[in-house]
């Protein structure tokens, strides 16, 4: 009686289905297209969504929806989702070196090291949000008999074009000073290097960050980024991930609901910029980039 | 904004006495004085024969503030360099008082050749003088010019109530002196910016291209230049076309001030040559102030470049009203927060909020506060409401509230006297508003108040939130945790508490949404200027 074992046939692999994250769920697109994502190498790996603008207004969509109760939270409790992004990251820290890897054709050391300083990064982030306030507000001497004050509130939702280059790193480095204020985010990410990205809202799923905080889209960023910074319901637009030619056309459609809009420095391009430089990518400023000031007046007497 | 007219036929009808005049434009006013209903505390006595709940007829005598104190040039020139000199084709506009119709001035019109140079002046001045001062002595130039303006301000007040139309006494007491504790606050900045910003180094941006409206001139004049200096900017600043004048008072100010050429560049003229300032190449920072559409133009320009940007435009403020609210306060704060500056501001709180229980009596109090104010002459010091800005703005406050009675609004007017010339318009309160109607969703920027309705907290927010603007609102309630409750939940920049239209140098002021972004005032206005690096 043959029988044959477990050991005389190689397993075959379960591949994972990439796809899209929105208001916490897993759809593809509705489009059904998608595109070839391959290694740095050139090896074919999967196929991604290629997100449409339904997709993306849906994104919006359930940004906006997730936007109070995200601002709502306390500071500190927002502290503590984003710290517990990072814990999940470190258990999936080999995964991510992998992909990391072989996305940007990094050698392994330095995979690894650029997913460490990803796990810190939100880190770094998740602790600012019970002291940004105290930073950036203040109380102000009028000089007359009122008490004033000012705070920081999030603006709003957030659009994402992400980094091109640096699939995870740069844009969990783009992704999380929004979203420590209470901002509600769309992301667009990296065209050629979406697979870190697609597994990092993996993680956030499983975080507390409450769905529709997060929603990421793959795709043409040729197609979707004018739609993106179009969106009258979008309040601020990242457009680090623009490729410079494009910029002009983006920032002009971003104008017309007085968007944000938020650049790389002068002079940075976003291939050469260097994630790892924690003085160059861990600023403040980041985060006021998507806050909105309020100042409030009340007299003093009896 | 564009060149103001001089003279001409006065299509401005006057409702009180000349409805007839234009009677498609303006709809009949539905009070007059046999409906006012005074101050309780100024009814009239029996013996007088007036009649019961008549007003007393007071009578003010002319108070009008000397003009001795100004002189006002037949010519004013560009002030580039240092330098008062003529526009490079020799072109002039005329600059006229709105209350009287009369030309006050020539004014040189720059060319874009001649804000070129502008700027060349400014990038010049800012790398070799401005730019390498220590903080410290750019800091004693502030104070200089804060002082100087202190010295002259009542020559600043005059003519800025000539150029504007604004009443006396807000010049006097708000404008001038807010504007001179601008340039005290900031100076003081000048030489603590790595205080300001810890661990990190502010450099300044180069050359600041600035454009100003007209509704506070002297004032927007100081938001802008006294951050712009303070962190080492060099600037150019082109004032509204038809008040110029206090800019270039100014420039006199920067003289005596022996202020270094090129640091403040002063270029009036159109709106082409705002665009043209902010399109240059050789800018590296704009700010506006002024109105949304004209922001978005401004936006639009700097699209693609790596210009720093700040935009501070319209607004549509709510200012909310709870039952529980000190209601004779509350209508002072109502009042001063639609009526001060002729509602000729974008923080106007131009949609009332009242809880239905209290709109009644509330609108009888707003009544009969309305037929105490005075409208007219502007250089006089009893005057409340002063002229409209210009003949276009009068127009377009006509053309808003005509929209408001055929929409199916209640239109009330006081029934007082308007000057026979000059752009006026008359306090303007509008009851059984729909949120639908043009004048609870347009910026008037004139006298006219819309009041709506609510009944639950929810509902207020609701509404005064249903708006693309987001610059201030005004909450009234005796209630401390519900007041805080309202400021977290309404999206606005500046939110008043049981007060309105409270400014103050120390105090951020801008908006959310599309009334802009950045601020102006306090630590947060120096942001504006300044690029961080590393230390």
């Amino acid at each position: 009686m043959a029988s044959h074992g477990p050991a005389a046939s190689p397993r075959i692999e379960v591949r994972k289905t990439y796809k899209l994250y929105i208001g916490g769920a897993f759809p593809r697109t509705e489009s059904g297209r998608s595109y070839l994502v391959s290694a740095a190498d050139g090896t074919p790996v999967a196929n991604a969504c290629r997100g449409s603008r339904k997709d993306l207004r849906d994104a919006v969509r359930a940004a906006r929806a997730a936007c109070p109760g995200w601002a709502d939270r306390t500071a500190m409790n927002r502290g503590q989702v984003l710290y517990r992004v990072a814990e999940l990251m470190e258990g999936r820290r080999d995964q991510f070196v992998a992909e990391v890897a072989q996305a940007e054709g990094l050698r392994a050391d330095r995979a690894r090291a650029v997913v460490d300083r990803a796990i810190d990064r939100w880190v770094w982030y998740a602790g600012w949000a019970d002291k940004i306030a105290q930073v950036l507000g203040s109380s102000n001497p009028v000089a007359a008999d009122y008490f004033n004050f000012t705070i920081p509130e999030p603006t709003g939702v957030v659009g994402i074009v992400a980094p091109e280059t640096s699939s995870l790193l740069g844009l969990v480095s783009r992704l999380a000073p929004p979203l420590v204020t209470g901002n509600a985010v769309v992301v667009l990410t990296s065209e050629t290097r979406p697979l870190p990205a697609i597994t990092l809202t993996e993680v956030l799923a499983t975080s507390d960050v409450p769905g529709g905080v997060v929603n990421v889209i793959t795709g043409r960023k040729a197609e979707l980024a004018p739609v993106l910074a179009a969106h009258g319901d979008v309040d601020a637009i990242d457009v680090w991930g623009v490729a410079d030619a494009a910029r002009r056309d983006i920032e002009l459609a971003a104008t017309d609901n007085v968007k944000r809009i938020v650049r790389r420095p002068a002079g940075v391009t976003d291939a050469r910029f260097d994630w790892l430089d924690d003085r160059a990518a861990e600023r403040p400023e980041w985060i006021a980039a998507y806050l909105e000031m309020k100042t409030v007046w009340h007299p003093i007497g009896v | 904004m564009r060149e103001s007219d001089t003279g001409g036929a006065r299509l401005i009808p006057r409702p009180a006495t000349e409805a007839t005049v234009n009677p498609g434009i303006m709809p009949s006013v539905t009070s007059d004085t046999t409906k006012l209903r005074p101050w309780s505390g100024d009814r009239a006595p029996a013996g007088w024969g007036l009649g019961d709940g008549q007003a007393i007829p007071w009578e003010y005598a002319p108070a009008p503030e000397s003009r001795d104190v100004v002189t006002v040039k037949d010519r004013y020139g560009l002030f580039i360099d240092g330098r008062e000199i003529q526009s490079s084709d020799k072109a002039v506009f005329a600059t006229v008082n709105p209350a009287t119709e009369e030309k006050l001035a020539d004014v040189a019109r720059a060319t874009p050749a001649d804000v070129d140079r502008a700027i060349r002046a400014a990038g010049r001045a800012q790398k070799k003088v401005w730019g390498a001062l220590p903080g410290r002595e750019r800091a004693k130039y502030l104070f200089r010019i804060a002082r100087i303006m202190q010295e002259r301000s009542r020559e600043f007040a005059v003519l800025e109530t000539m150029d504007s139309g604004k009443p006396i006494k807000e010049s006097r007491d708000v404008d001038v002196p807010l504007a001179a504790a601008h340039f005290w606050y900031y100076a003081g900045w000048a030489d603590k910016l790595e205080y300001a910003f810890p661990g990190r180094v502010a450099r300044p941006l180069g050359v600041a291209a600035q454009v100003i409206p007209w509704n506070f001139p002297l004032l927007m004049l100081a938001w802008k230049i006294a951050p712009a200096l303070a962190a080492g900017n060099c600037v150019v600043l082109k004032p509204a076309s038809t008040t110029p004048l206090t800019a270039l008072l100014f420039a006199d100010v920067c003289r005596q001030a022996d202020l270094p050429p090129g640091v403040v560049n002063i270029v009036p003229g159109p709106a082409e040559i705002g665009m043209h300032l902010v399109s240059s190449p050789n800018v590296q920072k704009v700010a506006f102030t002024g109105s949304t559409g004209v922001g978005k133009l401004i936006h639009r320009a700097v699209a693609g470049t790596d210009k720093a940007i700040t935009l501070e435009l319209g607004g549509k403020a709510a200012n909310i009203v709870f039952e529980d609210a000190a209601l004779d306060q509350a209508v002072e704060g109502i009042v001063n927060g639609i009526y001060f500056n002729q509602g000729e501001v974008c923080c106007a709180g131009s949609r009332l909020l009242a809880q239905e229980s209290i709109v009644e009596p509330l609108v009888e109090k707003l009544k009969d506060r309305l037929s105490t104010i005075r409208v007219g002459d502007p250089l006089d010091k009893n005057t409340d409401v002063g002229a409209i800005n210009s003949r276009q703005q009068l127009e377009k406050i006509t053309e808003l509230v005509a929209a408001g009675v055929a929409e199916g609004a209640d239109l009330y007017q006081p029934a007082c006297d308007l000057p026979e010339r000059g752009y006026f318009f008359r306090p303007t309160l509008f009851t059984n508003v729909a949120q639908s109607h043009r004048i609870a969703k347009e910026e008037i920027f004139g006298p006219v108040l819309s009041v709506l309705t609510f009944r639950t907290p929810d509902e207020a927010i609701e509404k005064a939130n249903n708006t693309p603007y987001g610059l201030s609102a005004g909450v009234w309630t005796e209630k401390g945790s519900r007041i805080l409750s309202m400021v977290r939940r309404l999206k606005a920049g500046v939110v008043w508490a049981n007060t309105f239209n409270r400014f103050d140098p120390t105090s951020p002021f801008g908006g959310y949404k599309e009334s802009g972004f950045g601020r102006e005032g306090g630590m947060h206005g120096l942001h504006a200027y300044v690029r961080l690096e590393d230390r």
